[in-house]
């Protein structure tokens, strides 16, 4: 927030926003022992991991946790397991074993959008959090995964959801607490001034960061273009003149009509105010279900 | 590149009491500005002329609001428009108290406030208690707009005694609005359009105008340099063997080769190398940066301190200073507790020794006496931290004062420090001179002691950054003393940690409470006549200090193991790193003989 303020005339936005998001990362590092990051593999998490090599000056040291719907489109497991290789990351992968082997999903599992959300994410990421499930983390000596148990509890996680993505989002702090349950008290949260975020908790419950809270979709598309980050091809249209705009899993994930085949077609599009009535989100099924949506996944834990 | 893109961003703050315009003025804008969505505005006014209610330009947010929970991207908070000089990011901060709290993470983002008054109402108890948080939060740009002139018939002489009644009032929280304004929300008038034919005698800029005339605060960069050193890095994947001091640039700017020191501990080095990842090789950096440095010597410094360069003016160092402070938090601030601190990176134990005045929070101008400081009150304090911190007196450099105080997990307190009091007489050295005052010795001395165990009684102290290392000398020492006949005991740092410290392991001053519980059982185990060792790792030449004094009237033995370790505590024994145990308890032996604790001939 400071940042801002602090910032010369001259820095560009994407060098203030760069330069508060290594700030929050540098903090969350030295308050919390036990800190994860989610990479959805998507574009903005993407991001965070690229700010989180520049905030630590090229290292990663804390792991990453991606939440396998098992229904994630394939592309997106390679290019994680690619870039896992590549930069050597610390990866922990969790999934709900038991609602896939009980088939429980949708939409063949007879469970609705939400409640599928629910089980393959909202409780596999809590119950892969807790260490209260298995979980699996790449073996950099064997390349593969290899499943541990009683791993460490995490109580710091940082994830990359931004304000202006979506309602709910806008009402976060950059240090957000949670409850025990996962609740999240939306009309209760903490201060935030100076540089100061609220790094001090009760036992049981965690704090989320936030580093990537103030950028917005073109930010963040203008930063991959000008630090040249790998993403995935997804984002990209193929020749076929559909894009996904935001990855998900594949039985609830649109893609986008656009011909944008690169990042520079992607800013010119967003520019173009093409899509500035349709939200970003507007190809993910589950937010529109049941009225309430993102924020009612997000209260019981969903990212 | 896009024209949009090229355009400055600038964060503004709409403040003022409940009900006196704000949502009004921000969707009038938003209106006038054509920054709404397409059909927004008619849709608002159809459903306004359903409902046989009079349109509101209020309604306009809240439907935007409403909108969002349908996953439509405005923000609550935060709402976006741009004029031909700037894209804008208005920040709608709630007028009522309940949300002071987020009021004040909104406005803390804010470059610049507009603060809203109703003509008809007047000045209000949150019109003066915005009018000091913006103040406090070093807002320096106001500008005043009294809105609903249309209800007090366009009168500039309500205006006028209006403006001259706040004025007054600002003038003593040293802020100077840069502009009152007289406007009409609901119809427009001098928003983005003038009110010419109602308001003939006012002059100056619409809000709009206005707007596009607010100027960035000064350049940070020209404040002497401040550092708050967040982290030290030392990632050693990959043969990294750079041990790097990150943080963001506060004020100021530095280049390598620059001599610097670092506060309170006084150490200096100069700076080496700016480092960064995926990035042009830099030689500076200055305020705003979220830098790196690398420094020439080996220096051993904690997170927490702040760098400043040695050819400009350096920063205060004190435990007790005079403080602004605005209470947030459910219990209040009270004398006698604990609480923590969290000033620039620093962080460490706080208490409240006095409250100077409270201001009235109705009228925030007449001055209470109280013995505690209350939710939602704005007080003068003295506070006193438990170990020094660094900061600039205020009007220097306003950013390194500011501070916030955690009670129970939560941020329940902001304030800035005013100036630096005196502090020669630490609370750890009344704490012991009373102790040992009213200390209750036993029959038996520490003379007798010695005389039956044939040695003195000594606090050994091993300190180091390499924990299991400390651990493992520490624990040959002791078996080595007891095998030579002596009465040695050593408290292991994991035991202690679950035992005596087991419940402030989540506690906001836990450092500090650890040091000082360690000062009083080294106090009572040498009173016992034994050889008391243990390691602290990472201890500092104040945790060292503290320890020397709570263990006083009996001495302290410090032995340093490693060579980053911090060369300024004072010890008495220097090890190398990667001393095998061995030749470091042969080395404690010698020290306890050369300090007649054990004497040649009993080996």
């Amino acid at each position: 927030m400071n940042t801002m303020e602090n910032r010369e005339p001259s820095a560009s936005t994407l060098d203030r926003l760069e330069a508060q998001s290594v700030h929050l990362f540098r903090e969350a590092y030295r308050e919390f022992k036990s800190l994860v990051m989610l990479w959805s593999v998507g574009k903005d998490s993407t991001v965070l991991l690229w700010l989180a090599r520049k905030a630590f000056f090229g290292h990663v040291p804390f792991p990453l946790l991606h939440i396998d719907t098992s229904y994630k489109i394939p592309e997106m497991i390679r290019y994680r397991d690619e870039m896992v290789r590549k930069w050597r990351l610390n990866m922990i992968v969790g999934q709900n074993v038991r609602a896939l082997s009980e088939k429980r999903a949708f939409p063949n599992g007879g469970l609705t959008r939400l409640e599928c959300c629910k089980a393959l994410k909202t409780e596999a990421l809590k119950c892969t959090l807790s260490s209260e499930w298995p979980r699996k983390r790449y073996d950099h000596a064997i390349g593969g995964y290899v499943e541990e148990t009683h791993g460490e509890a995490f109580t710091g996680v940082i994830v990359g959801a931004r304000a202006d993505e979506e309602g709910s989002r806008s009402k976060e702090r950059y240090f957000s607490p949670r409850d025990r349950d996962s609740d999240w008290n939306t009309s209760d949260q903490p201060p935030e001034l100076w540089h100061q975020y609220k790094t001090d908790f009760a036992p049981g419950t965690h704090v989320r960061i936030h580093p990537l809270l103030d950028w917005t979709e073109l930010d963040i598309w203008e930063y991959i273009g000008r630090e040249e980050i790998p993403v995935t091809s997804l984002y990209f249209d193929q020749g076929e003149g559909r894009r996904y705009r935001s990855l998900g899993c594949a039985p609830c994930t649109q893609p986008v009509e656009s011909t944008a085949k690169g990042v520079a077609d992607i800013i010119a599009e967003l520019k173009t105010g093409k899509f500035s009535n349709v939200s970003e989100r507007s190809g993910r099924a589950q937010d529109k279900e049941d009225g309430g949506g993102l924020e009612t996944l997000r209260r019981s834990g969903y990212m | 590149m896009n024209k949009q893109e090229e355009l400055e961003q600038m964060n503004v703050v709409v403040v003022g009491h409940v009900d006196h315009g704000k949502s009004t003025l921000i969707g009038r804008l938003m209106a006038d500005t054509n920054a709404l969505p397409q059909g927004k505005l008619e849709q608002v006014r159809a459903t306004c002329a359903r409902n046989a209610k009079p349109f509101e330009y209020a309604f306009l947010l809240d439907a935007l609001k409403d909108e969002q929970s349908q996953g439509i991207t405005i923000d609550t908070a935060r709402c976006f428009f741009k004029t031909a000089r700037r894209r804008y990011i208005l920040i709608d901060a709630p007028g009522h108290i309940e949300f002071l709290k987020n009021m004040i993470t909104g406005a803390a983002r804010a470059e610049a406030a507009f603060l809203l008054i109703d003509a008809g109402e007047g000045i209000q108890e949150n019109s003066r208690r915005h009018g000091y948080i913006m103040s406090m939060l070093g807002i320096r740009q106001i500008c005043v707009l009294v809105n609903k002139m249309d209800l007090a018939g366009y009168d500039r002489g309500a205006f006028d005694r209006l403006c001259a009644e706040y004025e007054s009032f600002l003038r003593r929280l040293d802020i100077h609005p840069i502009r009152f304004i007289p406007i009409s929300a609901m119809k427009g008038l001098n928003v983005a359009l003038d009110g010419k034919t109602e308001m003939p005698w006012y002059e100056g800029p619409t809000v709009l105008e206005q707007l596009d005339a607010l100027e960035r605060p000064a350049s940070l960069r020209e404040l002497p340099f401040r550092f708050p050193v967040q982290d030290i890095y030392k990632f050693t994947e990959g043969g990294d063997d750079r041990r790097i001091f990150a943080g963001t640039v506060l004020t100021g700017s530095v280049r390598v080769g620059d001599e610097v020191s670092f506060y309170p501990s006084g150490k200096r080095s100069s700076i080496r190398s700016v480092e960064a990842f995926h990035a042009a090789p830099r030689s500076g950096a200055s305020a705003g940066d979220a830098a790196g440095f690398t420094l020439a010597t080996q220096l051993y410094v904690r997170p927490g301190e702040l760098m400043a360069r040695d050819d400009q003016p350096p920063p205060i160092v004190g435990r007790r200073f005079r403080a602004n402070l605005f209470w947030m938090g459910r219990a209040p601030m009270i004398q006698g507790k604990t609480y923590k601190l969290k000033i620039g990176a620093a962080q460490g134990s706080l208490k409240l020794v006095e409250v100077l005045s409270v201001l009235d929070a109705a009228d925030f101008v007449s001055e209470h006496s109280k013995q505690q400081v209350d939710r939602h009150d704005v007080a003068e304090c003295v506070l006193e931290a438990y170990r020094p911190v660094a900061f600039d007196q205020v009007g220097q450099v306003l950013h390194t004062g500011r501070f916030v105080v955690v009670d129970d997990y939560e941020i329940a307190g902001a304030g800035i420090a005013l100036e630096k009091l005196d502090d020669s007489e630490s609370t750890v050295s009344q704490h012991v001179q009373a102790r040992e005052f009213a200390w209750e010795g036993g029959r038996v001395t520490a003379a007798d002691r010695a005389e039956m165990y044939g040695h003195a009684s000594k606090f050994v102290l091993l300190t180091g950054e390499d924990a299991g290392a400390l651990a493992t000398l520490a624990g040959s020492i002791e078996q080595a003393l007891f095998r030579s006949g002596f009465k040695a005991y050593c408290a292991r740092s994991a035991n202690v940690a679950r035992g005596l410290d087991a419940d402030i392991r989540l506690r906001a001053d836990m450092r500090d409470e650890q040091v000082r519980r360690l000062g009083e059982l080294a106090r009572l185990l040498t009173d016992s006549g034994q050889i008391f060792i243990t390691s602290l790792s990472n201890a500092d030449e104040y945790d060292v200090r503290t320890l020397e004094l709570l263990n006083s009237p009996h001495e302290i033995l410090v032995v340093r193991l490693g060579g980053t370790a911090d060369a300024s505590i004072p010890a008495h024994l220097t090890l190398p790193a990667g001393t095998d145990p061995e030749t470091g308890v042969e080395a404690v032996r010698k020290l306890l003989m050369e300090k007649k604790v054990i004497l040649d001939y009993q080996i």
